[in-house]
């Protein structure tokens, strides 16, 4: 089996004290694009936007040009007239810009040209995050380090950094293809397997290219991986009642293990704004993370509105489209909701009230829901130090879940959480599915052949 | 009887093995494959239906019924074809060109798998093309299409396009879903249908067959 090595291993945290966890600083500040440093205390907002009913194609790609201009336009505009401290673009590539390279690069171009111009006449620290699509998944099973998607991928990374890319980014898919059904079908084991065997290996051998294209492109930043792909599908399926809340919940914290090796490959972040493992991130690696909840809700439910914000350094919408509304178009119109977020957090800082608003913020969410309970900065903590105390991404993803697991059952014990009738059942599931798990990776591998053998290319993963 | 009550319960348990067991000691015990099918299949699967309406079972345990019923299905299927018994109504499911989401429109196939239909998926990134030479050469009664991007939702009126250019639409009956996509949009684009989620969809493609009956 070969593994591609980690740079850098985490055996500590880089917050070790749960009251220096704090929203807007972090140990390792990042510098990037024109004049922004984030996570040194001050909390920027991460605007994130998208297209209309559009189809991509050469006919109409000068109208989805025009689409990336005037959207880039109206939130800085905005985001000048509120006086924004500093301020991130994202650009996350559809599907057919990342298999047209040349594509995703223009619009990274566009972008770019707006920020630069804003810098310049308005003074605003600014960078812009690019992050391409792991399109890798086209084929049955998906071929992750040959072929043509990964061709191509590869070759939008390095355009897009090219293009003035400041961040780049990505929402890796390695061990999906095994999730999605473990999940659908609730097989613990099968999920385990996905996130704590397969995809650890899929984003090791990712980062590392991705590290690489960096550092052929001086002032271009490895930025982050996100778990979206596995931890928010669950969490969607469990908003729409068809998996366990608690099951979310579990899946969430062991999620961070696969985004973790991201950086112990080399990213240095921000994290991505749909990453909600991003506070475990930051306790273990120290390193600035984006966050999203209550302004995010344009483009999905979550139980995490408030507390997803206890911790963040940049504050993200994840997505809107662009559609026109009373006061403006969608992403000049979160741009200013962001805006105020922002504000409140970072006056509350300016006035030492940081750890209060932090713990207000959590208070708020934190035992309405399983998937906010394990978002709370002692949860935070508690997986954190988890995960630190494993020396295998497959140890530590057990531990991960397990810590999440205790926590909830903490809360259940102590009448904070109460959970229904059937969601009582699935926490006893998966109790006794912890119990079972073997301790060794190599024996589940095993065990996982004859169900998911097939679903998954094994050289894919290096074994 | 005891064999058709194990394999409703097995059904009901969403346990592959037990069903499959059952199946097998009831064929042995002369029982009609049809009269199975009847009186535990179908009503396991509508228990199962009921308590996922009622929030009595989440999807694993809707996928592990419908999973059960498949691999006792299966059993059944060559007794029926020597019988000449009807097959079941046949659905082609797939995600539109450009888009690779998939566990929506995988939830939707395995729900309407497990209440009896027969589905075949196309996967992700289905171009109208592909969906025009399934719809040829499978014959479905039922076809279904999901989008998660706003960008791929025209894909889906390209696709119905296609269907109509071919000549085939008056053979199908159309189902859109998907997060961005609207009842409007369904109409709009001349769908004969639009789920707002997987349950609904059975639902849904139930009453389209009923009303074209």
């Amino acid at each position: 089996m070969t593994i591609v090595a980690a740079t850098q291993k985490f055996t500590t945290l880089a917050i070790p004290n749960q009251d220096e966890l704090l929203y807007g600083v972090c140990p390792h500040p990042l510098s990037c694009g024109l004049g922004i440093t984030i996570g040194a205390g001050t909390v920027f907002p991460e605007v994130n936007f998208t297209l209309p009913p559009i189809s991509i194609s050469e006919s109409t790609w000068s109208e989805v040009k025009a689409h990336y201009e005037e959207m880039a336009a109206q939130i800085l505009r905005r985001a000048v007239a509120l006086a924004v401290p500093g301020i991130v673009l994202e650009f996350e590539l559809l599907p057919a810009m990342t298999e047209r390279p040349e594509w995703g690069a223009e619009i990274t171009s566009i972008l770019k040209r707006h920020l630069v111009a804003c810098h310049e006449k308005h003074g605003l620290p600014c960078a812009l995050r690019v992050t391409p699509t792991d399109i890798r998944d086209q084929l049955k099973p998906p071929m992750l380090r040959t072929g043509e998607p990964w061709q191509r991928l590869f070759e939008s990374l390095e355009l897009c950094a090219q293009a003035g890319a400041d961040i780049l980014s990505i929402e890796s898919v390695g061990g999906k293809e095994v999730h999605d059904p473990a999940l659908m079908y609730g097989d613990f084991p099968g999920m385990v397997f996905a996130l704590g065997v397969l995809a650890p290996r899929d984003t090791a051998w990712l980062w590392n290219k991705i590290v690489s294209i960096c550092k052929a492109n001086p002032g271009v930043v490895p930025g982050a991986d996100s778990a979206c792909g596995f931890a928010n599908t669950a969490m969607q399926l469990a908003h729409q009642k068809m998996l366990p809340e608690v099951l979310a919940a579990v899946v969430r914290a062991m999620s961070a293990v696969r985004s973790l090796v991201a950086f112990e490959q080399g990213a240095l972040g921000p994290s991505k704004d749909c990453a909600y493992e991003g506070p475990v991130i930051k306790a273990i690696t120290g390193m600035p993370i984006s966050m999203e909840g209550k302004s995010a809700s344009c483009a999905h439910f979550s139980p995490l509105g408030n507390i997803a914000a206890a911790m963040c350094d940049l504050w993200s919408n994840e997505s809107v489209q662009n559609v026109r509304l009373l006061s403006g178009n969608a992403p000049e119109v979160f741009t200013e909701l962001l805006a105020y977020d922002c504000r409140l957090m970072n006056a509350a800082a300016s006035r030492d009230g940081a750890l209060d608003m932090r713990d207000w913020m959590t208070a708020s969410d934190e035992w309405l829901s399983p998937q906010a309970a394990v978002l709370s900065p002692a949860a935070t903590m508690r997986i954190a130090g988890a995960i630190v105390a494993e020396d295998t991404p497959y140890r530590q993803t057990i531990a991960a879940g397990r810590a999440a697991y205790d926590l909830l059952n903490e809360g259940v014990v102590a009448e904070k959480l109460h959970l229904s009738r059937k969601e009582q059942q699935w926490f006893g599931r998966i109790e006794a599915a912890f119990d079972e798990l073997p301790p060794d990776e190599a024996t589940l591998l095993d065990s996982m052949e004859e169900q998911y053998g097939g679903l998954y290319d094994k050289p894919s993963y290096g074994l | 009887m005891a064999q058709s009550k194990d394999l409703y319960d097995a059904i009901l348990n969403g346990d592959a093995k037990k069903a499959h067991i059952a199946t097998e000691a009831a064929l042995a015990a002369g029982t009609d494959p049809m009269d199975l099918i009847q009186e535990s299949m179908v009503p396991a699967m509508d228990e199962v239906g009921r308590l996922f309406e009622c929030e009595e079972y989440f999807v694993p345990e809707l996928l592990l019924a419908g999973r059960a019923m498949k691999g006792a299905m299966q059993l059944l299927k060559p007794l029926l074809s020597a019988a000449g018994q009807k097959m079941a109504v046949r659905v082609i499911i797939g995600t539109v060109k450009g888009d690779l989401h998939d566990i929506g429109k995988n939830i939707v196939a395995s729900m309407l798998e497990g209440s009896g239909f027969e589905v075949i998926d196309l996967g992700a990134d289905v171009s109208p093309a592909s969906f025009v030479a399934a719809i040829e050469e499978r014959k479905p009664h039922i076809v279904c299409m999901s989008a998660l991007l706003t960008v791929t939702m025209p894909a889906m009126r390209q696709t119905i396009d296609a269907i109509k250019a071919a000549g085939l639409r008056t053979q199908v009956k159309i189902l859109i879903g998907g997060a961005p996509v609207t009842m409007q949009y369904a109409k709009d684009i001349g769908a004969d249908g639009y789920s707002e989620n997987a349950s609904a969809a059975v639902g849904l493609v139930k009453s389209l067959l009923a009303s074209a009956a």
